[in-house]
C-alpha cells in the first residue's frame, strides 16, 4: 500500500473538484467583496478617518481578506466531505486501506488552497481601491495558511455531524458570520468598552485577523506571537477531535 | 486459511435492534458462496461490518488471517466490495471511478490504468470508459461496481445482490463474469434473492434468519434434505377434481392444471404410469419452485 498515492488522489480529486466549478468557487467572493470595498472602505470609511494611524480602507483590507479564507476553506471541505457522504462515496474510501490521516490531510488541502486562491482574488481586487502594503511577508502567509487549515477542519467536523445540507448552512450563518464580523475586521477592539474588549478575547477570529493585519500593516491588538501560538493550539486541538472522530466512525459508519 | 472467519458476531444499533445474534461463518479460499436470507435477515449488516461500513458490537472478523480491526489494511487490501446501492461518483467518467478507486489502494496510475481496461474489458464496458457514469443504464452502473471491486485484485470479492433489477440478458453474464473470477481463484460471497443463481453458481451456503445463521453447509447437501420435489403439470383433458394416488399429493390449480409432490424416492415414469391408469394425459411439466427455494422457505418459516 503506496500512502502517498492514495494522498495524492484524495487531494488532486478535492483540488480539482472546486476548479472545475470555479465560477462557483473563486469568483463570488471577488463580487462580494468589491462591495465591501466600495461601500465600507470609500463610502463609509472616508466619513470613519484613521484608525491607529492607517486610513480606513487599509485597515479593513486584511480582515476581508483573511474573512473570506476562512468562509471558503471552511465550505469547502464542510461541502465537499458532506456531499461524499450524502452520495455514499465515502464508501470508496472506507473499505479501502486509506489510514485516516490521509483522509483527513486530502479532505483539509482542497479546503486550504481554495481559502488561500480565494484570499489571493480578494488580495488582487483590493489593489483595485488601495495600495497593499506589506510588513511582514512570513506572518502574512504563515497566518493564512493557519487561518485555512483551523476552518477547514472545523468544516470537516461541520461535515461528519451534518445530516443534511441545512445542517451545513447552519454553522456558517449563525457562528461563522457572527464571528468574523465580532473579530475586528471593520474596527479596533481598542475602541470597544473594556467589558467588550475582554468578551472579544474568546473570539478566536480576533487573534487571526489581528496577526495577519500585523504582516500588512505592522499593528496589531494583540501580540502577534500569542495569535499564532493561540492559533497553533487550536489547529492541534481540532486535528486531534477530527482523527478521533474518523477512528470511531461517527457521522460515516452505522 | 480460511478467506472469511467470522466468530460470534453480533450488532446491536442505536435504536436497540439487534441484526445480528452472534454469527459464525467460515468461508473457504477460492469458494464460490451464498450468503442467502430474507430482507431485514442481517445479510447487509454483515457485509457491511466485514467492509468497515459498520461498526460491530462484538466478535471477530477476519479475512485470510488479517482481523479488520487490528490489522485492517491489511484485510481490506484483500478485500472487493459490490454493495447493493450504487456508490460512485456519478459525476465522474467510467474509468475516472476505477482510477480513482485504485488511488485509494495505493496502486500506481500506470499500472491502474493497465487493470482499469482489463476489467472494463472483462465488463464489457470499454466503450463506455469515456462515458459520464450518470448517463449509463442501470445494469451498466452495476457492472461499473463489479469492475470497480476488481481493480485490486481482490482475494474475496462480495457481491450484495448484483443482479437484482437487470435483465436477464446482463444477468446470465454476469454469472459468466463471476464464474471467470472464481475460476481465477477469488473467494465469492454472493448475496441474491435470485435462489436458482445461488443454486446454478455456489458451493457453499449459509442461510441467515432473524440474526443468527440456521443452516451453513454445502450446496449438494443442503439440496439432499429435500424430500418432496413438486411439479406443476399441465393437462390435455380438464379434471373436475384431484385424482387420490397414495404417496402423492396432488391439488388442481385449475381444470387443466394440477400440481404434484413427488417423494424422491419415486420416479416421473412412476407417476406417469399411475396418471395413465387414472386417463389423465399430461401435455408439459415444470418445476414449481425452484428447490432451494423451496428449501429456503422450509428452514425460515
Amino acid at each position: 500500500m503506496n500512502t502517498l498515492i492514495a494522498l495524492y488522489t484524495i487531494t488532486h480529486k478535492e483540488i480539482r473538484r472546486f476548479l472545475r466549478i470555479w465560477p462557483q468557487t473563486l469568483l463570488p467572493p471577488a463580487i462580494t467583496t468589491s462591495l465591501y470595498f466600495l461601500i465600507f472602505g470609500r463610502l463609509i470609511g472616508d466619513r470613519v478617518g484613521a484608525i491607529n494611524g492607517v486610513s480606513y480602507m487599509d485597515y479593513i483590507v486584511p480582515g476581508i481578506i483573511l474573512m473570506s479564507v476562512i468562509s471558503h476553506a471552511y465550505s469547502n471541505v464542510a461541502a465537499s466531505f458532506y456531499s461524499t457522504k450524502f452520495q455514499h462515496h465515502i464508501e470508496e474510501i472506507l473499505v479501502s486501506p486509506v489510514p485516516n490521516w490521509v483522509i483527513l490531510v486530502g479532505y483539509l488541502s482542497g479546503g486550504i488552497l481554495r481559502g488561500l486562491m480565494v484570499g489571493g482574488v480578494v488580495a488582487l481586487i483590493s489593489l483595485f481601491f488601495t495600495q497593499i502594503q506589506i510588513y511582514d511577508l512570513t506572518i502574512i502567509l504563515v497566518t493564512a495558511f493557519f487561518t485555512a487549515t483551523l476552518f477547514a477542519l472545523a468544516g470537516f467536523i461541520n461535515a461528519v455531524f451534518a445530516n443534511s445540507f441545512d445542517d451545513i448552512a447552519l454553522i456558517p450563518n449563525f457562528i461563522l458570520t457572527p464571528l468574523n464580523y465580532l473579530g475586528g475586521v471593520f474596527y479596533s477592539v481598542s475602541m470597544l468598552p473594556e467589558i467588550w474588549q475582554h468578551i472579544s478575547r474568546a473570539n478566536p477570529v480576533l487573534y487571526m485577523i489581528n496577526s495577519f493585519r500585523y504582516g500588512f500593516l505592522g499593528i496589531s491588538d494583540i501580540a502577534v506571537e500569542l495569535a499564532l501560538g493561540r492559533i497553533f493550539g487550536f489547529i492541534i486541538l481540532l486535528t486531534l477531535i477530527c482523527l478521533s472522530l474518523l477512528e470511531k466512525g461517527i457521522g460515516i459508519r452505522d | 486459511m480460511y478467506a472469511l472467519s467470522i466468530e460470534n458476531l453480533t450488532k446491536t444499533y442505536n435504536n436497540g435492534f439487534q441484526a445480528l445474534k452472534g454469527i459464525d461463518l467460515d468461508v473457504e479460499e477460492g469458494d464460490f458462496f451464498a450468503l442467502l436470507g430474507a430482507n431485514g435477515a442481517g445479510k447487509s449488516t454483515t457485509i457491511g461490518i466485514i467492509s468497515s461500513l459498520i461498526n460491530k458490537t462484538s466478535g471477530n472478523v477476519s479475512i485470510f488471517g488479517h482481523d479488520i480491526i487490528k490489522e485492517n489494511k491489511k484485510a481490506k487490501s484483500n478485500l472487493g466490495i459490490v454493495p447493493q446501492e450504487i456508490n460512485f461518483n456519478q459525476f465522474e467518467t467510467v474509468e475516472n471511478i476505477l482510477l480513482i478507486y485504485a488511488g485509494y489502494f495505493g496502486i500506481s496510475r500506470k499500472e491502474a490504468k493497465r487493470r482499469a481496461e482489463k476489467a472494463l474489458k472483462q465488463m464489457h464496458l470499454w466503450d463506455k470508459r469515456d462515458t459520464v457514469s450518470r448517463r449509463l443504464s442501470g445494469g451498466m452502473k452495476r457492472r461499473v461496481m463489479i469492475a470497480r471491486a476488481l481493480i485490486p485484485q481482490p482475494r474475496l470479492l462480495i457481491l450484495d445482490e448484483p443482479t437484482a433489477g437487470v435483465d436477464i440478458e446482463i444477468r446470465r453474464s454476469m454469472w459468466e463474469m463471476m464464474e471467470e473470477v472464481n475460476k481465477e481463484g477469488t473467494a465469492i460471497i454472493l448475496t441474491t434473492h435470485y435462489l436458482e443463481e445461488a443454486e446454478n453458481l455456489c458451493r457453499n451456503i449459509a442461510i441467515i434468519h432473524e440474526g443468527m445463521i440456521v443452516e451453513h453447509s454445502d450446496m449438494a447437501t443442503l439440496l439432499s434434505y429435500i424430500n418432496i420435489n413438486h411439479f406443476i403439470l399441465d393437462l390435455d383433458k380438464p379434471l373436475q377434481r384431484p385424482p387420490e394416488i397414495p404417496g402423492y399429493q396432488f391439488e388442481l390449480a385449475s381444470e387443466k392444471v394440477l400440481t404434484v409432490g413427488i417423494p424422491k424416492k419415486n420416479t416421473l415414469n412412476q407417476l406417469f404410469e399411475q396418471l395413465s391408469t387414472y386417463n389423465i394425459q399430461v401435455k408439459s411439466l415444470k418445476n414449481k419452485s425452484n428447490r432451494l427455494e423451496q428449501l429456503f422457505m422450509d428452514i425460515v418459516q
